[in-house]
């Protein structure tokens, strides 16, 4: 046997979510990463999302690239369908899903070996689409499953575990994908749960691309003294530039910030991102000052974490090629299919 | 030339491309159609905008011959950089036209042909004004030169301009002026009609000229696909241009005016082949056309396919390889690659169209194989037969016809299921019952390329693994049963065959004619899939000698039965032709009878 099946206990004082699932139904099989992986945490606080969504499980799907975060779909949800794709490839899978249905959420799961190198090309082009989807990025500077080489997101002067350090531009997915017009750009910490949840909800619901980029430490390749990607440098070195709530439809605004310092942003589905700012100079909804603000905070040796950038009004994927709004896997053949006295009519032009 | 030759000669047009010669040859070839003789058209193109030699073949014959005659009898001579070859490509006895605005005579060198100066240049810029329409009338200028000199019905190249320009009366006015300037010339300075005529028949009605690709596109249409992704690559372009605009016409939402479709353009095959899948995978019938390179690009993915057993439709519209080879020419080059692209053990089902027509039903066909057996289809046309316009039979279409979606689990049955197991092999024939996300949490599975037991969990296990693998192949054998079978031609008195596949399949028609003729009789079996049905194996084991014809250099068909079939090597005798033009029948008959030849010297 080489997946083990979590045993499912549910007992009767377990939490419901509105569709009166528990906790343990939005879990996987058993994580088969090293214990201490900042990516387990990740999936954790993906269940706690979807659990506190009330979503679904059926009406999601999730996918994914090569690589150890690449593994991690399978470790929740397992009532939702996944797809473990090809390395760097998972963008165009999860474009054809969307084409195919563009009602189901879509979570990605990626890392920054399969994003930032030979996923490059499918990651931006998945951002010029604005395809509605929520990606993850689980970023650790290295590459796991071969054993320790530097990923294209490790900074310069970060050490591998045997004390080489890397001499080449790191690429920044958030800078990137802000860039080529992402419109929900994120970036987090695998241990900090209490940002990720609300910045993993709010980029779910969020219509159009959303990307988290989330500094998930390898416990065994990376998380030495001499690495920019560990617990210790993370935790030492990460800066929030704004706090994030996200505020379901039809819930009232619980928390209370200072007149100026808060903005709301509404979302397509109903519900509301709630920013706090941390710094006058920054906005997530100034393109420019999130770029600044990115390179300000890296030049002074910070990693910028928070909402970084955020734009509903684009219009996704499905709504610029003009898709029906229903499922196209759902439209009846005779609708279709032109019949035969179309195609006859259709001859008379090649007569 | 004395003899009279009514209704059986060819025309080829020497043109700089990107001067509008394309409309004027289409619109020569079209009249002689509509004119109820069959006709057939090769376009032999540069891989370029403006400014390279192109040619246009147009093969005028009463039988109804479809494959490139070889030989020339008219030649319209409009490139003076082409000017030499194309002399020199006239027949004894034939017609060269040319525009003697410019003087040209040290080059007229042959005195077995007849060569036919009209001043075309000089008339067409007397008459019209703008630089665009002196370049564009001359060409309609040599289709009324050859009007006059074929005897053409010029009624019927009128209507065509009508037809063809509805109400832009400027260009029907252009274009009937250029025409007569033509025709008028030629009867006043040329003995018309010539021995090669045109003369009405009947043989066209019930019938209609068009590309492979438009077809193809048509049965992507009528199959039901909803999702298309591609990547620009000639020979293939045209197949996604031509589903776009039948699905900008056909498949509007009637209440919305939305797409019931989408067509991607990907940013590359690597991921138009991704997307083809994830629709796939997601209950829609996907496509993505590509030629020979695309396929390269997409290997990687199309065995995640065969693997993890995702429905999808691959059109590879066959190039001149290796690499990027002559993109604008034919080749039979891919069928290897296509049999087993991929890494590790990988199979494909593959199908062959021999014509436009086919190209239309196997296209159909393909979506219900794909998702029969939950796998990729290909279905291996070629640029001659995709990017030229062949006469084909009217396309039928049967209103009962439902698409096949093969074994999918509905909501209502996952319910009453108590476990549902992607991989596993319930009814025996190695195809699993499959569900579409979405649909039921109990019908949720993960799809994965890696390692994976019957039951879709991960495995490192041997045994498990080995149990999908093999179970992979009970399906292979569940395709041979579902897969069209070959068009076969037999006599139990021959002892010789021939075998070959898709566009060959006119030039050796009127070969085993021509040898026919001299008491040559042959069986013929044409390949319409791979896996080979059980057809193919009687046809080996009921010859003697077997000719296997096909356009690529290594004989990858004649490898492919070697290896696919229990039949003897020694008796197959493979002819290739590879040369990027489609086939002759001449040259299969001198192959052929070559061969014979040393074999009786032997």
């Amino acid at each position: 046997m080489s997946y083990i099946k979590k045993p499912k206990i549910i007992r009767d004082n377990d939490p419901r979510n509105k569709l009166g699932m528990t906790f343990d139904d939005y879990e996987g099989v058993m994580s088969t990463l090293c214990a201490g992986c900042g990516h387990d945490s990740i999936t954790g606080a993906i269940i706690q999302t979807v659990f506190d969504l009330n979503i679904e499980p059926h009406r999601m799907i999730k996918l994914s690239g090569i690589g150890c975060s690449s593994k991690t779909p399978a470790y929740f949800a397992s009532q939702s369908h996944g797809f473990n794709s090809v390395h760097g490839r998972m963008p165009s899978v999860a474009t054809g899903a969307n084409a195919a249905n563009s009602e189901l959420l879509s979570i990605g799961v990626s890392g920054d070996g399969d994003t930032l190198s030979i996923g490059m090309g499918q990651f931006s082009h998945a951002i010029r689409r604005n395809l509605n989807m929520l990606y993850i990025i689980e970023n650790n500077g290295v590459y796991g499953l071969t054993k320790g080489q530097f990923s294209a997101s490790a900074d310069i002067g970060s050490t591998a575990k045997k004390g080489a350090a890397n001499l080449q531009t790191p690429i920044d997915p958030c800078s990137v994908a802000i860039t080529l017009g992402a419109t929900f750009v994120a970036r987090s910490f695998s241990g900090d749960k209490d940002q990720l949840i609300p910045l993993l909800k709010a980029g779910l619901m969020h219509r159009g691309f959303a990307m988290i980029d989330v500094i998930s430490p390898c416990v065994t390749f990376n998380d030495h003294e001499g690495s920019t990607k560990s617990y210790m440098s993370t935790r030492e070195t990460k800066r929030q530039a704004v706090y994030t709530d996200y505020i379901a439809p039809f819930s009232e605004i619980e928390v209370q910030y200072e007149e100026g310092s808060s903005l709301e942003v509404d979302l397509h589905e109903g519900g509301k991102v709630l920013l706090r700012k941390t710094d006058d100079s920054f906005s997530p909804l100034d393109r420019s000052q999130s770029i600044n603000g990115i390179q300000e905070a890296s030049d002074k040796g910070e990693i910028l974490t928070g909402l970084l950038y955020i734009n509903e009004s684009q219009p996704d994927f499905t709504e610029v090629e003009n898709t029906i709004d229903g499922a196209l896997n759902s439209v009846s053949y005779d609708d279709l299919c032109p019949g035969s006295k179309a195609l006859n009519k259709l001859l008379d032009n090649y007569k | 030339m004395t003899k009279v030759s009514h209704n059986n000669f060819t025309v080829k047009f020497a043109n700089v491309n990107g001067t509008g010669s394309s409309s004027a040859n289409g619109m020569f070839m079209k009249s002689i159609f509509r004119m109820g003789i069959p006709v057939v058209g090769k376009n032999y193109f540069p891989s370029n905008i403006q400014g390279l030699p192109t040619w246009y073949e147009v093969r005028v014959s009463d039988k109804g011959y479809l494959a490139p005659s070889g030989s020339v009898d008219i030649m319209v001579a409009m490139n003076a950089q082409t000017y030499d070859e194309d002399l020199a490509a006239v027949e004894p006895g034939g017609y060269l036209i040319y525009d003697s605005s410019w003087p040209r005579e040290e080059l007229m060198i042959r005195d077995d042909i007849t060569v036919l100066g009209v001043p075309l240049a000089n008339m067409c810029n007397e008459k019209f004004d703008s630089a665009r329409a002196r370049t564009l009338m001359k060409n309609t200028s040599y289709v009324g030169v050859l009007a006059a000199l074929l005897e053409m019905d010029t009624k019927v190249i009128e209507q065509l301009l009508l037809d063809t320009f509805g109400d832009k009366k400027h260009l029907i006015d252009a274009n009937k002026t250029a025409l007569d300037m033509g025709f008028n010339y030629a009867k006043e300075n040329f003995k018309c009609p010539l021995p090669y005529r045109a003369k009405p028949i009947n043989k066209t009605d019930g019938y209609i000229m068009i590309d492979g690709n438009a077809t193809a596109a048509l049965g992507c249409l009528f199959a039901g696909a909803t999702v298309g992704s591609w990547y620009p690559i000639t020979p293939s372009t045209s197949l996604m241009d031509a589903f776009s605009s039948y699905c900008s016409f056909y498949r509007k939402d009637k209440k919305t005016g939305k797409n019931n479709y989408s067509i991607i353009q990907a940013e590359d095959e690597l991921a138009a082949v991704g997307m083809a899948l994830g629709a796939g995978w997601n209950g829609a019938r996907s496509f993505t056309p590509t030629s020979g390179p695309g396929i390269s690009l997409m290997s990687e993915f199309i065995g995640f396919g065969y693997y993890s057993e995702i429905p999808t439709v691959i059109f590879d519209v066959q190039r001149t390889g290796p690499s990027t080879g002559m993109p604008t020419r034919t080749q039979q080059g891919d069928i290897s690659l296509c049999a087993y692209a991929s890494h590790g053990d990988t199979r494909h089902v593959c199908l062959y169209p021999a014509n436009p027509e086919e190209a239309f039903y196997l296209s159909v066909e393909a979506f219900d194989l794909a998702e029969k057996l939950q796998t990729p289809v290909f279905v291996l046309s070629d640029l001659d037969i995709g990017m030229n316009d062949w006469m084909i039979k009217d396309l039928e279409w049967d209103d009962k016809f439902k698409p096949d979606r093969g074994k999918v689990l509905s909501s209502e049955e996952l319910e009453e299921m108590e476990n549902y197991y992607r991989y596993l092999d319930v009814d025996g024939d190695g195809v699993p019952y499959r569900t579409i996300p979405g649909t039921n949490p109990k019908g949720s599975y993960f799809t994965r390329g890696s390692g994976h037991n019957r039951f879709g969990g991960y495995t490192e296990d041997a045994s498990e693994y080995q149990d999908v693998v093999d179970r992979l192949l009970v399906k292979w054998e569940t395709a041979k049963t579902l897969v069209p079978k070959p068009a076969v031609s037999f006599s139990k008195n021959n002892d010789i065959g021939i075998i070959s596949i898709g566009s060959c399949d006119d030039a050796i028609r009127e070969a085993r004619d021509i040898m026919k003729k001299q008491g040559q009789k042959m069986n013929y079996l044409r390949v319409k899939a791979f896996p080979f049905t059980k057809e193919v194996q009687k046809f080996l084991d009921a010859h003697k000698t077997i000719f296997v014809i096909e356009q690529n250099r290594d004989g990858q068909l004649e490898k492919l039965l070697i290896s696919e079939t229990k039949v003897d090597a020694k008796k197959i005798k493979s002819i290739r032709l590879y040369n990027g033009i489609p086939i002759f029948p001449k040259d299969v008959v001198e192959k052929i009878q070559s061969d014979l030849k040393a074999g009786k010297a032997a």
